[in-house]
């Protein structure tokens, strides 16, 4: 990745994490914060790592990304809108009645989502069946899924692990965004999760833990993570919940939350701010 | 019925599904460690490939079905009922249902008549289940050709399919050769006028005794397969009740949100004056024992319909 290429993805993920707070101030509701520590990464996904047509959402061979943390679908939805999937000027619809955007991802009513989700644990078993289906037809598309770190105390998640290593589901690629906040406080007060590299490498997958805010880092991951083979791979985003705009950073009052007027004023202020840096270097 | 040829329905389900696998490539079928019990075993040694144990994790099994179904596949999810709609009702629901997936489930041990392993395996909540998920279709068949036709009928379908089986033989009532099954078609399978006995699964057979019972003592009764209890054959239910004045819903289910409560519900909205006796398991957990003295001591045999036609 040249140096340009990376502040492309940067200015990028400061658009995406824009239109996180166009929408949930849009929708009065929401969850900015989880959206905001996986910014980066559905920037990558959708402008590097995804081979997905937006003029052809459903196209035979694309690659597919199942959104199993699916609360955070305003970073989801603001990385389709900015990759072209529907018109960015949508996403304060969030959550309105009647809008197509709904407040967890649907698969029939919103374009380029892959799987309906938002009951945790159930996307990476989904992302499970793609892998195995995409596999048994010889399909060279690959199968990405987005978890939480609270996810991770859904049991099925553990499931969904052994199952993928049982049938060697070398084109699935688990991603955990492990930003250490969960609604009640942080995982390890709530419930502790231990080393998570560990226990997914004890469940039988090749596992990549790096930086969630470093493009570099994850061009280093994603591709290695090609590389495995017989097995699935896992890459573990070290990440800030709200990353990006300064009140919400670390503080897990904003998992759930909308920005106020004025909140939103100060965000959008903020990430302009990072923009014009970018566009300036 | 004793000289009756006996077939369970997890049988019939097994063999439909390795014709159906013969007919069509992309059907593909999951268990969770139940093969030799739900009969899958028997699609899984002619394709080996087309089947995937997922281990003892049914509610990862329902979301990798979700996932397989968006792929091309047809996939046929199979567990004992209690897991596949208890255990995994809200992956069933979230995964399969709001997305209206084209997954097919295969509940088998449905009811009672599980026998010897006792309540904690005895599923009489299914119907009541999966009814309740929009878009869901669901599916009790009476005997061996009825279970088949259903498996092929499910295939055809587009959309989520849920099939209870039983683990203990169904008489044999349908002629294989002539049968023809449409899913949402109710069956007359004898004329009557004075009652109707609405019935599904084992409780067909029952149903048929009842009317021979009822015969004997100058009681005229209809009986009718309702296979498929979602969607309803309101119809055929409304006609039974014009007609007859009086029903009969007789389920191997509990009385709460079956088949019963589903022909009430057509009575109630179309305020007919026909009284309705249901025949089920009253809102009681089940115990171990051999399912032919189970059926008798929760009150699901010819005996007991015949009693309730009475009124």
């Amino acid at each position: 990745m040249t140096k340009e290429e990376e502040i492309t993805l940067r200015k990028t993920a400061c658009k995406i994490r824009i239109g996180v707070l166009t929408a949930t101030h849009g929708a009065k509701a929401g969850h900015p914060g989880g959206s905001l520590s996986a910014a980066d990464v559905f920037t990558y996904l959708y402008f590097r790592e995804l081979n997905i047509d937006p003029s052809r959402p459903k196209k035979v061979g694309r690659d597919r990304f199942v959104l199993s943390k699916g609360h955070t679908a305003p970073g989801l939805y603001a990385a389709l809108a900015e990759r072209g999937f529907f018109p960015v000027d949508d996403l304060p619809t969030l959550r309105h009645i009647d809008s197509y955007l709904q407040g967890h991802p649907n698969m029939d009513t919103v374009p380029g989502v892959d799987m309906s989700t938002g009951s945790l644990g159930q996307g990476v078993s989904c992302a499970c069946g793609m892998a195995l289906g995409l596999k048994k037809q010889g399909s060279a598309a690959r199968v990405y899924t987005l978890l939480g770190d609270g996810e991770l105390q859904e049991g099925q998640v553990w499931e969904a692990l052994m199952f993928a290593a049982h049938y060697k589901l070398d084109n699935l690629c688990v991603i955990i965004d492990h930003n250490g906040l969960q609604i009640d406080g942080p995982n390890e007060k709530v419930m502790g999760l231990g080393s998570i590299p560990d226990k997914l490498r004890a469940f039988g997958l090749d596992v990549f833990q790096i930086s969630g805010h470093d493009f570099q880092a994850m061009e280093g991951a994603f591709d290695a993570a090609r590389q495995a083979k017989g097995m699935p791979s896992a890459i573990v985003l070290e990440t800030t919940k709200g990353k990006g705009v300064s009140y919400m950073e670390g503080q897990v009052g904003w998992h759930g939350k909308a920005p106020n007027d004025e909140e939103y004023a100060r965000g959008m202020a903020e990430l302009s701010a990072q923009l014009a840096e970018l566009e300036a270097v | 019925m004793a000289d009756v040829k006996k077939v369970a329905t997890r049988q019939s389900y097994g063999e439909a599904l390795k014709e159906l696998g013969a007919a069509h490539p992309d059907v593909v079928v999951l268990d969770a460690d139940l093969a030799n019990a739900t009969k899958t075993e028997i699609f899984k040694k002619a394709f080996p490939d087309r089947h995937f144990d997922c281990g003892i994790a049914e509610s990862d099994m329902m979301c990798v079905a979700a996932g397989l179904s968006t792929t091309g596949y047809v996939p046929f999810a199979s567990s004992f009922a209690m897991f596949a709609a208890g255990r995994a009702f809200e992956q069933v629901r979230n995964s399969i249902g709001y997305p209206h997936l084209n997954v097919k489930i295969g509940a088998t041990h449905g009811g009672i008549s599980v026998g010897e392993d006792g309540a904690s395996h005895q599923c009489c909540e299914d119907f009541a289940l999966m009814r309740s998920i929009p878009g869901m279709v669901v599916m009790s068949p009476a005997d061996d050709a009825e279970a088949k036709a259903m498996v092929k009928a499910s295939y055809e379908h587009q959309g989520p399919v849920y099939m209870r089986f039983s683990r203990y033989g169904a008489p044999v009532i349908h002629d294989a050769d002539r049968f023809t099954f449409e899913i949402g078609k109710g069956e007359v399978l004898r004329e009557g006028s004075d009652v109707a006995l609405i019935a599904n699964g084992l409780l067909v057979a029952e149903a048929l005794e009842a009317a021979e019972l009822l015969a004997q003592q100058g009681i005229s009764a209809r009986v009718i397969d309702m296979a498929t209890i979602k969607p309803l054959d309101e119809g055929l239910v409304l006609k039974a009740a014009k007609e007859c004045g009086r029903l009969v819903t007789c389920e191997e289910h509990s009385i709460i949100g079956g088949l019963g409560e589903a022909v009430c519900a057509v009575i109630a909205k179309h305020g007919l004056p026909c009284p309705v006796e249901r025949i089920g398991v009253n809102d009681e957990f089940g115990h171990s024992g051999p399912a032919g003295a189970l059926l008798e001591q929760f009150g699901l045999c010819a005996g007991h319909i015949a009693e309730a036609a009475h009124g």
